[in-house]
């Protein structure tokens, strides 16, 4: 017997064992569903990193100048590797090397950090409030992002001391996350349900300042203002990408080392003191992770919405909620969805661009909602 | 384990709910704890696996303060089976029993081939290894039942707390729950509802009324028919044997107009929530 681990001291005689479901035992082999998933969840991280790769090349390679996608490969990998031939040999103009090196792949690496940490920071809400309708932004951190940026926007960087727009935004998002957290907090825990209302009532107090500051400013202002709120990654520059990637690169060894408890602490706080796991603690150290994740993303690429709140549910329909398969996959493919959008968002309608936020919500939406309606998203707890 | 409840009381909301309960359970012995609903039961378990801290007392598990265990060497040790998870997030029935293998794992990576075997043996005990790919969303009251306990099964501790285990089970399912709770041969804690399976079942019970422990033995000394009047406010029968005894119940009525001889004068007025409906 493989559970026993104290002998046994019948008192009593047991009463006869009558076994209605042992007829079953050994008929099919349980977890057939589960090593399907997880064979789904190989195929699908392989399928997603060759896409975002491609995707890069591609990104490259579309633009007013005109560079072939074997001239952006060429130009990435001279770039990253020391004495490739042709960079030195004059098949490559210096407007193509400017064009991929620092103006496309920047902004595409960017959109790729910025989908793959806000899809992760939205998955990591969802079990930290419990609640399927989390999202990155739930805890007022865009709004408070906004109030920043906005500030920075209206007023002038050198009306605030100097400040930039990315750190402005950073404080922002930063400083309503600490409220957030400190009004949801009671005995030492935070408690999803005052964590979600805190968060939804402060956000709305925050995007009243910045309706207000915006409304009161000049028309160029609102335009950037847009911008900003509904998200872009067209200013990127390569430090643009320090800060996502480091918050992104925290956030997966935390998500490495924690995904067990995490899937204990979907099926409640009780349950998941039962299995060892500080459903308190770890829902405070997945605030941060989050927050952190989100604040540097917005700081730099402004309020791109959907990502976060749609990306993790259609990976748990894909490969089911265990966050050991969903995670890995919720990180790729909000990053290969960012930056299909970003290609989109600056080729649909060139030469302007369209506000990658508003791309994101009409590529997704229609695709999420039939997503949905397909009968194995029961998976993802659709099912009721 | 012996698991040693010292002097425990635990205050919810500025109430005591459990009023110095000392109780020692031997290693290996089932004890259920029986008592109106609102008696303290759940409370008194709940300081078993660190659920609640018991404002005053101590809960000791081979000596052990709970309290100073890590949450992972508790949950080795105490394995609950709870009642109804929350479905948000939907786990396959498979995928909720390997959460009992969570306390044995540090970080990310692979079931073994030990939580498998372990898993499926916990499935194959409670009856449930065809639900293995259903979702949990999906099952039967009775049957997320099973699944909780599949579960706690596979934490493989020594001591087993069950949170009225058997209310939405058919009768069939309750006495293979309780055999088979029996047979692992662990110490086992069980808030019981049915005192006909608490005498059936336990080697002792207990029992609380008002978030305090009023007796505690073997079931056939302990669950008399005044100790049963006077705590579940209930008439009661006993038939079958000393050793094991059944019990009828119906509901207590003042007086003398019953006729029956196990009738005793009740000087309070019942409940408007016990009548019969």
């Amino acid at each position: 017997m493989i559970i026993s681990t104290v002998p046994s001291v019948p008192l009593k005689p047991p009463a006869p064992a009558t076994r209605p479901e042992s007829v079953a035992d050994g008929a099919v082999p349980p977890g057939r569903v589960r090593r399907q998933l997880v064979r789904r969840t190989w195929l699908l991280c392989l399928g997603l990193a060759a896409a975002a790769s491609l995707l890069v090349v591609v990104s490259g390679a579309v633009g007013s100048v005109a560079v072939s996608p074997v001239q952006a490969a060429q130009i990435v990998l001279g770039h990253l590797l020391p004495g490739m031939p042709w960079m030195s040999d004059g098949s490559l103009t210096p407007l193509q090397d400017q064009a991929v090196w620092q103006f496309r792949l920047p902004r595409t690496l960017l959109a790729g950090l910025a989908g793959a940490g806000l899809a992760m920071a939205g998955a990591l809400m969802q079990v930290t409030v419990r609640n399927p309708l989390a999202e990155p932004y739930i805890l007022g951190v865009s709004s408070g992002a906004s109030v920043g940026a906005v500030l920075v926007i209206v007023l002038g960087s050198a009306a605030l001391g100097g400040l930039s727009l990315n750190v402005a935004a950073f404080a922002g998002a930063l400083g309503a996350c600490a409220c957030v957290a400190t009004l949801a907090r009671k005995n030492g825990a935070l408690s999803p349900t005052r964590m979600i209302l805190a968060g939804v009532a402060l956000g709305t107090l925050f995007s009243a300042i910045t309706s207000y500051l915006t409304i009161s400013t000049s028309a160029q202002n609102v335009v950037s203002v847009l911008f900003f709120l509904l998200g872009s990654v067209s200013a990127a520059t390569m430090s643009s990408l320090i800060g996502p990637a480091v918050a992104l690169a925290v956030a997966g060894v935390v998500s490495a080392l924690l995904a067990r408890s995490l899937n204990a602490l979907m099926t409640g706080d009780e349950s998941a003191v039962s299995l060892g796991v500080d459903a308190a603690r770890l829902r405070g150290l997945l605030l941060v992770v989050a927050s952190l994740l989100t604040g540097t993303v917005v700081s730099v690429a402004g309020g791109i919405g959907f990502v976060g709140l749609v990306v993790p549910h259609i990976a748990r329909i894909a490969v089911g909620a265990d966050h050991r398969r969903m995670l890995p996959v919720t990180v790729l493919g909000g990053a290969v969805f960012l930056t299909a959008a970003d290609l989109l968002a600056r080729t649909v309608t060139a030469p302007t661009e369209i506000p990658l936020g508003i791309l994101t919500a009409f590529v997704g939406a229609p695709f999420f909602l039939w997503l949905m309606r397909r009968g194995d998203a029961e998976r993802a707890g659709f099912g009721r | 384990m012996r698991v040693q409840f010292d002097d425990v009381t635990v205050s919810l909301g500025g109430r005591d709910v459990v009023q110095q309960a000392s109780l020692t359970v031997e290693p290996g012995s089932v004890v259920g704890l029986v008592g109106p609903n609102g008696s303290g039961k759940s409370s008194l378990l709940r300081t078993l696996y660190r659920a609640v801290r018991p404002r005053q007392g101590t809960v000791r598990i081979d000596g052990q303060d709970v309290q100073h265990l890590t949450g992972r060497r508790a949950a080795r040790a105490v394995a609950v089976m709870l009642q109804d998870p929350p479905t948000d997030f939907d786990l396959s029935v498979e995928e909720t029993v390997l959460l009992g293998r969570v306390p044995h794992h540090a970080a990310f990576g692979r079931d073994t081939p030990e939580d498998l075997d372990v898993v499926a043996d916990a499935m194959r005990r409670t009856g449930i290894t065809d639900l293995a790919d259903r979702m949990v969303a999906t099952l039967s009251g009775g049957q997320r039942q099973r699944v909780m306990l599949a579960r706690a099964l596979a934490q493989q501790s020594p001591v087993l707390v069950l949170d009225e285990p058997s209310n939405h089970l058919d009768i069939s399912h309750q006495h293979e729950l309780m055999t088979t709770v029996r047979s692992l041969g662990r110490t086992v804690l069980a808030a019981l509802h049915d005192l006909n399976l608490a005498a059936q079942y336990c080697d002792r019970v207990v029992v609380l009324d008002g978030g305090r422990i009023v007796a505690a033995g073997p079931p056939a000394l302990v669950l008399t028919p005044d100790l049963i009047r006077t705590t579940f406010d209930v008439d009661v029968r006993v038939h079958g044997d000393a050793d094991e005894p059944v019990f009828a119940f119906r509901r207590l009525v003042t007086g003398d107009d019953d006729g029956g001889d196990a009738v005793l004068p009740h000087d309070e007025p019942l409940p408007e929530s016990s009548l019969p409906r």
